[in-house]
């Protein structure tokens, strides 16, 4: 019997093919897929967007979307047949054999219903508890996932949870009927680096513990080989490579997963060794900034301040009497510089104020104390609704997170990039303005033909680019990229890197890179800033930073980044 | 949060309540005492010479400053005194409220009967995408809020009395043969069966119908089209499909989770719908002659009698004031994320 | 450089601006049907009232009283009303009515209602709260009886009927306006704006409030089926259009003393074109929306 449990896998799949419906005719989202999963293993689906990992879980499941169907192959649970059994079969299974959790933990958790009931209805559902004892088999659940005074939190409604509780109740729910099968699609996105270290540990113990199977879904290369036994590698709804995460990091077979690998940033390489094609020009630099030169940008003492909330506070202030809740200070007090031509990294987890201080140097938000000096001048006591007039508007320019947000939709691309122009460029409109369009969109690879588009006819990548552009149009002295490729995917993110170096190189503009990947950090800045809770921790050479951390919290930082084998 | 908590809330809404009924007070005096037009000169009548005039505005009070002429009002107010009306004689506080029964009895019942029609038929058409039902319900959306209320009351009575026979003619609240119940609450249908005099209900219920119907269909639009609209969202939401995937069933997917996140905005469209609700009233009272205090206030606006137009403006917009106050404070009882620091 | 899977290069020359609306607004149509027939009653509807009094078969005011109570016939395709006059005609000419003060009302409330609401919602501060007071205190009565007693206080006249309907239609633009504003307030290229040099006010007038436009449009058109309705409504009670005047409203009033005897078509046809005219709004909404928004163009 033992023999047999061992050599049947938990999970196949062969010849998997779903198809979508849609209003341009049937869309095959992955097609000829197999994937082999034994008892007690992780794999884990590695793709870009568009690759059809996500779709290849939720066949599994049978909760595709309703304009989605399997058109062929076959998936057996445990020798079960899950294409053709019924819908109340299926949800027997769900929750209880095979569980799934999802991004954005706070938005997968019922808003008006407290956390406890949300465990109870799983567990009530397939039998594992009785009504009398619901309550406390779900206080039961919430300390296997190590939430702190469990009986407290079980009347907390999401809302009053953060976004790594909320993942722990996610987990708790998806692990509460002790199921076979645990498939997490993406689960750590959008959480800080210490969080998710927090989560995949969490999820690696607890299903290591039970001797369960997982499958985590994600774009992370690195993640998926630090956490995973194996690894299946997706593009275009194919599966291109499964191997162990061993060999898939140290030798890729397949020329897709090493164009990934390379694309992956990782310590010990140079920027350009994330493109495909190496080129063998290195780095390209700007000339040193001379010895005595005063710095661009010095930053002193800078605080951001907001009041206290509630009519509470409104109400002892009419009266004279300071209120009880302090104001909270986002930036307390830090002091930085920056030289023409350097490229500095602002790192921090959510909450510590580094896009604060970013608005702030862009003087887009009001400063509280402190001054920002740029050449020697305080731009820190110009009101920000006046700034947008000052003769040193065109010299700080920024780099948007989401390229799509930053784009007006109802501009074409060309509008986008010449309005700083006509604004402060002098450039009236006409053929000077395409021209100098067209000069910009060649700077930063655009096809001169995509400028007449909008925003939602443009790939990721092309919309990054039309950011670029336009933040570079002015020649400003300092560009402020705000996570400018978080959100693009990994080979994308390569050639957007490689292009911002040799932008930075040609046009002798000052960096000042705001992210929380710490790899991405090493890749392109000389000296890096780590700030936590409004205060800057530690400042230096990146190199040392990285080596020789002398904060606790760096260390911390760092040891939380996920250590592929190697 | 703890019951003491949404005692406060709800105080704090209800104090919220205050400005819109200052507001009120305030716009109500303006509308007849600023705006252009002399009620002197029409109280004294064409034939009238201007001493008349002059003598009418004194005793009105006409003649003095504006602020003044706002206290007077506002102490009036306080004593429920509305004024007179010209037309009937009677104080017009006495006949809003002898006619505001009537009017209650026929919103309520509506909105009733269309809420009770409406959210299943946006729920199942939102459960069901592009089945007849789903067709079924836009058609009724975008009819309903295109229909006229006066048409369709006319069609009706045209339908159903002339035609078919099936419904009594309308004429009042009762047919001439019944007369009205003892006043316990005023709405003859209750009334009725609190006395135990079938025969009265039944004739109540049969007058009722046909008006009821009517501005039932025009209130069934937007509550159908919120109730799909939210439903859908809420059926397309993250949590639901981590509810689908935790295995829970149809059933409680759909209500526990589903629904009960989809009520919500339900819940503030209400206030709207009663906005539209309380104006269609007027107009589906003249149709049917019904004697509440819609038709009582287009008589008086044909002899241009001020002080029940400005009493029957005034009673709806209090009335109104607190249907959202219910609604709020329901709205405020039932989601959990209200708090008292947002 | 090349990015995996992007279509990078085309042929084909820029268009000219206009002939790409053109070509737009024929993609839209040609893409809905519905919204074809609601733009094709539409128009339909403007022609009745740009150029229905020059060509209706009777005059509209002329009575005659051995005509009276007609049915419908081929003489008078909807037949006559008490005083003998074609109903036809009549029903064809209120159209101008009808048109003129919905559509002044509606125009009236829209610039007002979303120039108030966007900048209360860019701006927020003082500003946000007087007029939202001024909003609320409006939306604190039921709209009808709103308009019920300003054109009574103000005047039984239909300009004041124009007034009153733009008043109480003043806070859905408002109210939008404000929402969506606030809701781009903080995108980033209402920032990256800012930084490019653009005054407050002229971001949100060049670079926010064109983007809040689509679903006012929306708006726009419900509202002016509701205008219709309300404009209707109180001449229907009796407030704002006067006989012999024709218009829909009146006609339906005038028309519900005859119903119980049986005689429908007095109110029939004008209330159907009433239902027809909001219908078409209604419908009209999202293909407008359609139209102004570049997110739908392929």
């Amino acid at each position: 019997m033992d023999a047999v449990e061992v050599h049947t896998p938990l999970l196949e799949v062969h010849e998997l093919t779903v198809e979508f419906a849609t209003r341009n005719g049937t869309v095959r989202a992955v097609e000829h897929v197999d994937l082999t999963l034994p008892k007690g293993s992780t794999l884990g689906i590695v793709g870009e967007s568009g690759s059809g990992k996500s779709v290849t879980s939720y066949a599994v499941l049978r909760i595709l979307d309703r304009a989605g169907h399997i058109a062929r192959g076959s998936i057996r649970f445990s020798g079960v047949d899950l294409v053709h059994a019924s819908e109340p079969d299926m949800q027997d299974i769900r929750g209880r054999e095979i569980s799934m959790i999802f991004q954005n933990p706070r938005a997968a958790l019922n808003p008006i219903r407290s956390v406890g009931k949300q465990i109870e209805d799983v567990l009530l559902r397939h039998s594992q508890t009785t009504k009398a004892h619901a309550r406390d088999a779900a206080i039961e659940a919430l300390r296997l996932v190590r939430i702190a005074r469990p009986q407290e939190r079980y009347d907390a409604y999401p809302f009053q949870l953060s976004g790594g509780m909320c993942q722990r109740i996610v987990i708790a729910i998806a692990l509460a009927c002790q199921p076979q099968l645990l498939i997490a699609d993406e689960p750590t996105t959008g959480l800080d680096v210490t969080t998710q270290k927090a989560v995949m540990d969490l999820i690696a113990d607890l299903t290591r513990e039970r001797h369960m199977s997982t499958i985590l879904i994600t774009h992370d290369l690195g993640l998926a080989a630090t956490y995973c036994d194996h690894i299946m590698v997706m593009e275009k709804g194919r599966v291109v490579e499964t191997a162990s995460a061993r060999q898939v990091f140290a030798a890729p077979s397949h020329p897709y997963t090493q164009r990934l690998m390379r694309a992956t940033p990782r310590p010990g390489i140079s920027v350009r060794d994330l493109l495909p094609d190496p080129i063998s020009a290195p780095v390209p630099r700007p000339e040193p900034a001379m010895l005595g030169v005063p710095p661009l940008l010095e930053v002193a003492n800078l605080v951001k301040e907001y009041p206290s909330a509630g009519s509470g506070a409104w109400f002892s202030r009419l009266r004279g009497t300071t209120p009880e809740t302090k104001p909270f200070r986002a930036v307390d007090g830090i002091s930085f510089s920056l030289r023409a031509g350097e490229s500095v990294g602002l790192v921090g987890e959510s909450g510590c104020g580094k896009s604060t201080t970013s608005s702030m140097v862009m003087r887009l938000l009001d400063v509280s104390g402190g001054s920002i000096k740029l050449n020697g001048r305080d731009i820190g006591i110009v009101p920000a609704a006046q700034f947008a007039a000052d003769p040193d508007r065109a010299k700080l320019q920024m780099v948007f997170q989401d390229a799509t947000d930053s784009l007006n939709p109802r501009f074409t691309a060309f509008r986008s990039i010449v309005d700083p122009l006509y604004r402060l460029g002098n450039v009236g409109r006409g053929a000077t303005a395409r021209a100098k369009a067209a000069e910009l969109a060649d700077m930063v690879g655009l096809p001169r033909p995509l400028l007449d588009r909008f925003p939602h006819q443009l790939s990721g990548g092309q919309k990054a680019r039309v950011g670029i552009a336009r933040a570079i149009a002015l020649r400003p002295q300092l560009l402020i990229l705000d996570e400018p490729t978080a959100a693009l995917d990994v080979s994308v993110q390569a050639i957007v890197l490689n292009l911002l170096m040799e932008l930075r190189a040609s046009l002798g503009m000052a960096y000042l890179f705001v992210s929380h990947d710490l790899h991405v950090v090493r890749l392109l800045c000389d000296r890096v800033i780590v700030m936590r809770a409004g205060a800057i921790i530690e400042q230096g050479p990146t190199e040392r930073v990285m080596h020789q951390p002398e904060h606790a919290y760096t260390r911390e930082l760092l040891d939380a980044l996920p250590h592929p084998p190697s | 949060m703890g019951a003491q908590g949404k005692l406060v809330l709800i105080l704090r809404r209800l104090s919220q309540a205050v400005p819109a009924l200052i507001g009120i007070i305030i716009v109500t005096f303006l509308l007849t005492h600023a705006l252009p037009g002399d009620p002197a000169a029409y109280f004294a009548g064409p034939a009238a010479t201007p001493d008349t005039i002059a003598e009418i505005r004194h005793n009105l009070g006409l003649d003095r400053s504006l602020p003044v002429q706002f206290m007077v009002y506002v102490e009036n107010l306080a004593r429920g005194d509305f004024g007179q009306s010209i037309s009937t004689g009677q104080s017009v506080g006495h006949e809003l409220v002898t006619r505001l029964p009537a009017s209650l009895e026929l919103t309520l019942l509506a909105l009733f009967i269309s809420t009770a029609i409406a959210v299943p038929l946006g729920i199942l058409a939102a459960t069901r995408p592009d089945s007849w039902i789903d067709h079924l319900c836009r058609f009724i959306v975008t009819a309903g809020v295109s229909l006229p209320t006066f048409f369709t009351g006319l069609a009706l009575v045209y339908v159903f009395y002339y035609l078919l026979g099936w419904a009594p003619a309308p004429l009042g609240r009762l047919d001439v043969l019944y007369s009205p119940p003892a006043t316990i609450t005023g709405f003859y249908t209750i009334d009725a069966l609190l006395a135990g005099d079938l025969d009265t209900f039944w004739s109540a219920l049969a007058q009722l119908a046909l008006p009821a119907a009517t501005l039932a269909l025009f209130t069934l639009a937007p509550i159908a089209r919120m109730t799909r609209g939210s439903m859908l969202q809420v059926l397309g939401g993250e949590f639901v499909r981590t509810a689908r995937a935790a295995g829970l069933r149809g059933r409680t997917v759909l209500f526990t989770y589903a629904f009960r996140n989809a009520v919500l905005p339900v819940i503030t469209t209400l206030g709207m719908v009663f906005s539209f609700a309380l104006g269609a009233n007027v107009l589906v009272e003249k149709v049917f002659s019904w004697p509440g205090i819609g038709s009582f206030a287009i008589s008086a606006l044909v002899v241009s009698d001020y002080a029940a137009v400005q009493g029957f403006v005034l009673l709806m917009a209090v009335l109104f004031v607190l249907l959202n106050l219910a609604i709020d404070v329901l709205y405020l009882l039932i989601d959990p994320r209200v708090a008292l620091n947002s | 450089m090349s990015e995996t899977g992007t279509i990078e290069h085309i042929a084909a020359p820029r268009p000219h601006p206009a002939r790409q609306f053109v070509h737009h607004l024929a993609y839209v149509l040609r893409g809905n049907p519905v919204t074809l027939l609601a733009f094709g009653l539409f128009v339909l509807i403007v022609l009745c009232a740009v150029f229905g009094p020059s060509l209706v078969p009777y005059n509209p005011l002329a009575s005659e009283a051995g005509q009276a109570l007609k049915p419908p016939s081929l003489a008078h395709w909807f037949g006559t009303d008490n005083v003998g006059r074609d109903v036809f005609s009549r029903v064809i000419v209120a159209a101008r009515l009808d048109m003129l003060i919905s559509i002044s009302a509606v125009a009236l409330s829209f610039v007002a209602g979303s120039a108030l609401g966007a900048l209360a919602g860019y701006y927020g501060g003082w500003f946000d709260r007087i007029s939202g007071r001024l909003i609320d205190t409006i939306m604190a009565f039921p709209l009808f009886v709103l308009a019920m007693g300003i054109v009574a206080a103000a005047g039984n006249t239909v300009q004041n009927v124009v007034y009153a309907t733009a008043i109480i239609n003043l806070p859905f633009y408002a109210r939008v306006a404000r929402a969506e504003v606030n809701v781009r307030r903080e995108a980033g290229f209402v920032q990256a704006a800012r930084l490019s040099g653009n005054s407050s006010l002229r971001t949100l007038a060049v670079h926010v409030f064109p983007n809040a436009l689509p679903p006012m449009m929306i708006q726009i058109s419900l509202n002016l089926g509701w205008a219709v309705l309300n404009a209707a409504g109180l001449s229907f009670i009796g407030l704002g259009v006067r006989p012999p005047a024709a218009e829909w409203g009146i006609m339906v009033a005038e028309g519900a003393n005859f119903i119980v005897a049986g005689e429908w078509w007095l109110a029939l046809f004008p209330g159907a074109a009433l239902m027809i005219a909001v219908f078409t709004f209604n419908l009209l909404g999202d293909g407008l929306r359609d139209i102004v928004d570049p997110q739908r163009r392929t």
